[in-house]
């Protein structure tokens, strides 16, 4: 038996260009869905998973808005058994606010009588890119944290971890509890089913408010690159551009 | 002082070190402040030559018969010991994985905020920062606030560069105080892939599928291809979300950055998360029966097509140049 907290966050599904509000604070989401990360995607996946085979409870957490909702239960069709909304008003909460919130709910689930065993997240979040969050909360918790896992196994209360590196792996072990981050690749996620849909609707969502941490991290602004769109030279249209194809590959000496 | 975290491998400066410590020494110049460097497990000779010659005036040469191994809070550990006796304005680290990590550990051990993959930096009472967001397809402006500033440097976002003369270079070896609790997350196996093949990161030509391919037999032409140019093959999310290929394959933003001489990418639309990883590429022809699609803004050649009818078309006129026949 274990419990399992998974962490996830509310992103804008991007397609291929972003534009951003006029106050340049936010993606200009009007015409997007949300989603969570792949890498997280693969968290909830690997909850399921374990729990499918050490029995347990799974627990998904998110920090964001009411709307944020959708994405707990999203989660939980995929098979997460309850959820815990950390509700703010607005904005992006730096990570040090949100590892402060983090570990204020994992107290309150433990004095509640979920303790968690393994707290997992994505590697790091697919908009804001902070690396840090896993470890500030794991710190805080005292708890050992292995980033960046694409192979996981619980082996008598222990995680082993798996990091690809070049050329190979690298191994690393922790007791349990612990905080492991994974990466997309760890495992193939399920697609929801349609049972999945139905009872998702029936499963608990908790809410709490936290207050925000003074984290450090100030955004000032977003800001779009300049875009670097090159027009493509067209060699032609089907097999026919077969040879200026191969004389390109001529060309850069690739052939 | 500006502090700069280094990762070597073999005696070899990492790359994304060096492109750290580019910044890094430009930063140090406008605050009139000298530059540091923390190398662990020793600093060996033809390191302290080359991180002199980067700029870097002070080594603090870490030594503990327990690093023998990377352990990633025990880097922190040993960094933040140094802060207190060197008073650093800033520490620094690659926006490796690595890099990431120790200096995310070093933020919770010290309370400080942390900005990861900056690309540029302006020093002040708080430091404001350019960084990479959603994979470096969006830049956020930040203040990093607090007493000491950390951060890492985005890779390849500012390219090495020697300092003019080389600094003199004091070494000084430094002893950390390390417990059992941060060394308890270290490596602990490292298992190597035996593989004959040319990885993804490092083909020079890479071929790749996406939806358009169609299924995991659609891939049999692009390996073909491959065969043809010694290119490793790849494929986009869509193809490893449909369990076409391993997600090894993958490129993107959750999957392998490439950096060929030239990409091939057939019936891939060129979703975000796709461009963030094939960007790095010298080269960019794409296959596809769209030619509004957004692979063909990334891409500097252009075949309108199905790729099961290019693709095997390339295959051929490869052969005929070759002499041999089908």
């Amino acid at each position: 038996m274990m419990n399992v907290l998974v962490c996830i966050k509310r992103v804008p599904a991007t397609g291929s260009r972003i534009t951003l509000t006029p106050d340049e604070q936010e993606i200009d989401a009007r015409y997007l869905n949300f989603t969570f990360s792949p890498h997280e995607e693969c968290a909830v996946e690997e909850a399921v998973r374990l729990i499918e085979a050490h029995g347990g409870t799974s627990v998904v957490l998110t920090l964001g808005p009411d709307a944020a909702t959708d994405i707990l239960v999203d989660a939980m069709t995929l098979g997460m058994e309850r959820a815990v909304l950390l509700e703010t008003e607005s904005g992006d909460w730096d990570p040090g606010a949100t590892a402060a919130a983090i570990v204020e709910a994992v107290r309150a689930q433990q004095a509640a009588g979920t303790a968690f065993d393994l707290i997992l997240m994505g590697n790091e979040a697919a908009d804001t890119g902070d690396y840090q969050v896993g470890i500030r909360v794991a710190h805080v918790l005292g708890l050992p944290c292995v980033t960046g896992v694409k192979e996981l196994k619980i082996d008598n209360g222990n995680a082993v971890a798996r990091r690809e590196v070049k050329g190979g792996w690298e191994v690393f072990e922790a007791p349990l509890p612990a905080v492991v981050t994974v990466k997309e690749g760890i495992n193939l996620p399920r697609y929801p089913s349609l049972r999945g849909r139905l009872t998702a609707k029936k499963k608990p969502i908790e809410r709490m408010k936290p207050q925000r941490a003074h984290g450090g991290l100030e955004k000032v602004r977003f800001k779009v690159p300049p875009e670097q769109t090159s027009v493509a030279e067209v060699l032609g249209k089907g097999a026919e551009a077969a040879p200026l194809a191969v004389d390109l590959l001529q060309r850069l000496g690739v052939l | 002082m500006i502090i700069g975290l280094v990762e070597h491998e073999q005696g070899k400066l990492n790359e994304r070190t060096a492109e750290m410590l580019t910044l890094g020494r430009k930063l140090a110049a406008q605050m009139g402040a000298p530059l540091a460097a923390v190398v662990m497990g020793g600093a060996a000779p033809e390191i302290a030559e080359r991180l002199a010659a980067f700029g870097v005036s002070t080594v603090y040469a870490v030594k503990h018969e327990r690093l023998g191994s990377y352990a990633p809070e025990a880097w922190a550990r040993c960094v933040e010991q140094i802060m207190a006796a060197a008073k650093p304005a800033a520490v620094m680290a690659a926006g490796s994985e690595r890099g990431n990590e120790a200096m995310a550990y070093l933020g919770a051990l010290t309370g400080l905020p942390m900005a990861a993959n900056c690309t540029e930096v302006q020093p002040g009472e708080s430091f404001l920062v350019t960084r990479q967001c959603w994979g470096g397809t969006l830049w956020e402006e930040a203040r990093i606030h607090g007493s000491v500033k950390l951060l890492t440097v985005a890779p390849l976002a500012v390219a090495a560069e020697e300092a003019p003369a080389p600094a003199a270079l004091s070494v000084s070896e430094f002893a950390p105080t390390l417990t059992d609790k941060d060394l308890r997350v270290r490596v602990v196996d490292r298992i190597e892939t035996a593989s004959g093949r040319v990885t993804l990161a490092e083909a020079r030509v890479v071929v790749s599928g996406g939806r358009g391919a169609g299924s995991a037999e659609g891939f049999g032409p692009l390996e073909e291809l491959a065969g043809l140019l010694g290119a490793a093959v790849g494929c986009s999310r869509a193809v490893t979300s449909a369990g076409w290929r391993p997600h090894a394959d993958q490129i993107g933003q959750t999957g392998t950055r490439i950096s060929p001489e030239i990409y091939i990418a057939c019936g891939v639309s060129g979703a975000t998360q796709h461009i963030v990883g094939c960007k790095g590429s010298k080269h960019i022809l794409a296959i596809n029966t769209d030619p509004e699609a957004p692979i063909m803004n990334a891409a500097d050649y252009a075949i309108v097509g199905d790729m099961h009818v290019v693709v095997p078309a390339l295959c051929a006129e490869i052969r005929k140049r070759r002499g041999v026949s089908d």
